[in-house]
């Protein structure tokens, strides 16, 4: 962990570290990460990943519309809204 | 040495079932905002998803027309990232499991050549909502109806060299989703939406840095964004830059592209096994079902319209484009038993009508029956191909039969042969000078000589006389033959 990936993380995670934090962040960061890396030492060479802890597969429903409009209870609880459509601040990509 | 352009491409198919992928929420195009998305599609508290069975059948489909492995279990994972028009924080998707595992296409270039693109895999997953920026006060408005839309992510290797070969690649995808019915193809409404990944480099060299232009909704859009794409790359690398990889935006009504954002800006997804969906399994019985459904495909069409009906090449492969004209075309055939005329007025004077008007063959004026009834006067030779023009136009716009049209009209040409020998016989007698000529001229020059006698016929008749008759008489008559 150096001073750049704890400065890109927090960018990512839209969060703002001070400069004098950013030391005491990569020294906890880089103890979490020694810790994980410790997982990499059991053998899972004949494991399969678990895709769920339940032991049963999924069912499937039919192809069969269901579901009515709820658009003016769901708007009712909204903060905003405006012809039909819910309103959130702008965001752009 | 010049520079190659290496192209793979993403391709997200909205798939045509009635419901969504998790909820039982309605897909139909153009509802008012919002009326279509539900408590589940709204990622309210306390609900689970439950997949759409027919979600599965058909990207198992899709998985067997690409000769692809079927993922028989397959995961369903969650992709984090944060937007408005993603209500649960997450997209529901496929990964390390996929529904349909590698597999191919052949296509067919230009040049006749055909050439392998190989499938990397195909995923199933849910459509994001669409977010509105324009005029909302400072807001911006989200529409949900679209959120939990069943698509498959089809990604290509990076198989394709050129423009030319990704947009043949994608006209036939589409050729074969619609083919299959499991998309409508509609993509001005989004249906089918393309991302594509390019770079150039050295022939020979490794892959050069890529960028990926995303969701071009035309096959047109997608050409010119990968050309322009092509020649930015070229011009960085030549004064010296380096490419960045980054994520792009192509206008198709400005004809440019941006950056939507780099590499580095770019979110880790965080996926992770849903754990609101179990692993799914899907049994042979589900699979051989899938197949026996799976309906003729494009490429094997075509080859039976030549072999059955003796078209083209060219003709068969424009009557296969689309399942639709194809099933117009064969109930053509079937009524009147004219492959090749059925083949010449569909892609002629039908398809010319139909672009017209901007419609769709399934929307045309004249049904198959109407087309086949014209077909069998024409062939009969009740009517000339003037005639048939006339009739053609009168079925268009007032419908009705052939034979009501040509009675009507008096279209029914002149074939009664002593009708035509007499009139032949007066034009003769009153052309002496003409007949010396032609009776003198060479065996070659007579043909076009010909030509003068049947004008005078058809004068005589109002153009009404057959003229496949009417030649026969007026030869034999002047070579005494």
């Amino acid at each position: 962990m150096d001073r750049a990936e704890i400065e890109n993380i927090a960018k990512l995670a839209k969060l703002h570290i001070e400069d004098d934090q950013i030391d005491e962040a990569i020294a906890g960061m880089s103890n979490i990460l020694e810790l994980v890396e410790q997982l990499s030492s059991a053998d899972t060479k004949n494991v399969i990943p678990m895709a769920h802890p339940l032991d049963a597969l999924q069912r499937l429903r039919a192809d069969e519309i269901s579901e009515n409009n709820v658009r003016d209870e769901f708007q009712a609880i909204a903060p905003e809204t405006e012809n039909g459509l819910f309103l959130v601040p702008k965001v752009i990509d | 040495m010049a520079w190659e352009t290496v192209i793979g491409l993403e391709i997200h198919v909205q798939l045509a079932t009635k419901s969504k992928l998790f909820s039982g929420a309605s897909i139909a195009f153009g509802a008012e905002p919002n009326t279509q998305a539900c408590a589940i599609d709204l990622a309210m508290p306390g609900t689970l998803p439950v997949p759409n069975k027919k979600a599965f059948e058909y990207a198992v489909m899709f998985g067997i027309a690409a000769n692809a492995e079927i993922g028989k279990r397959s995961v369903f994972e969650r992709k984090n990232y944060f937007y408005p028009d993603l209500p649960k924080g997450y997209q529901t998707t496929q990964l390390a499991e996929p529904i349909v595992g590698a597999g191919y296409f052949d296509i067919q270039l230009d040049d006749g050549e055909s050439k392998r693109i190989r499938i990397h895999h195909a995923h199933l997953e849910e459509d994001a909502g669409k977010s509105l920026h324009e005029d909302f006060h400072g807001m911006s408005g989200i529409d949900l109806n679209r959120a939990g839309t069943p698509l498959i992510e089809v990604v290509t290797e990076p198989d394709m060299r050129s423009a030319e070969e990704a947009v043949a690649f994608a006209k036939q995808l589409h050729q074969i989703v619609t083919a299959l019915e499991i998309c409508d193809g509609e993509m001005a409404q989004g249906s089918m939406r393309f991302d594509v990944n390019i770079s150039v480099r050295k022939p020979g060299d490794p892959l050069g840095t890529r960028t990926e232009t995303k969701n071009l909704n035309s096959f047109k859009f997608m050409e010119e964004a990968i050309e322009l794409e092509v020649e930015r790359q070229i011009r960085e690398i030549e004064s010296g830059n380096k490419i960045v990889q980054e994520t792009r935006l192509y206008n198709g009504e400005t004809r440019k592209a941006r950056s939507m954002r780099s590499k580095e800006d770019s979110n880790d997804y965080r996926y992770f096994p849903c754990p609101d969906l179990l692993p799914i399994e899907l049994d042979d019985e589900f699979i051989d079902q899938a197949r026996a459904r799976m309906p003729e495909l494009p490429e094997a069409k075509k080859t039976r319209f030549i072999n059955e009906y003796g078209l083209s090449e060219y003709d068969a492969s424009i009557i296969t484009t689309d399942a639709k004209t194809a099933n117009y075309y064969e109930s053509v055939v079937q009524l009147c038993k004219l492959p090749k005329p059925a083949a010449n007025w569909i892609i002629g004077d039908l398809a010319a009508q139909l672009n017209k008007q901007e419609l769709s063959i399934g929307e045309s004026q004249i049904s198959p029956e109407q087309l086949a009834g014209l077909l069998v006067r024409i062939d009969d030779g009740t009517i000339s191909s003037k005639g048939a023009k006339t009739v053609f136009e009168a079925l268009w716009s007032d419908g009705g039969t052939a034979d009501e049209i040509i009675e009507r009209k008096g279209l029914k040409q002149v074939s009664d042969t002593s009708a035509l020998e007499a009139i032949a016989d007066e034009i003769i007698a009153n052309n002496p000078k003409q007949v010396d000529n032609f009776r003198a001229a060479s065996a070659d020059k007579q043909p076009k000589m010909l030509g003068f006698f049947v004008g005078q016929a058809m004068k005589a008749t109002q153009g009404k006389a057959d003229p496949k008759v009417l030649n026969q008489i007026l030869l034999s008559k002047l070579t005494g033959q």
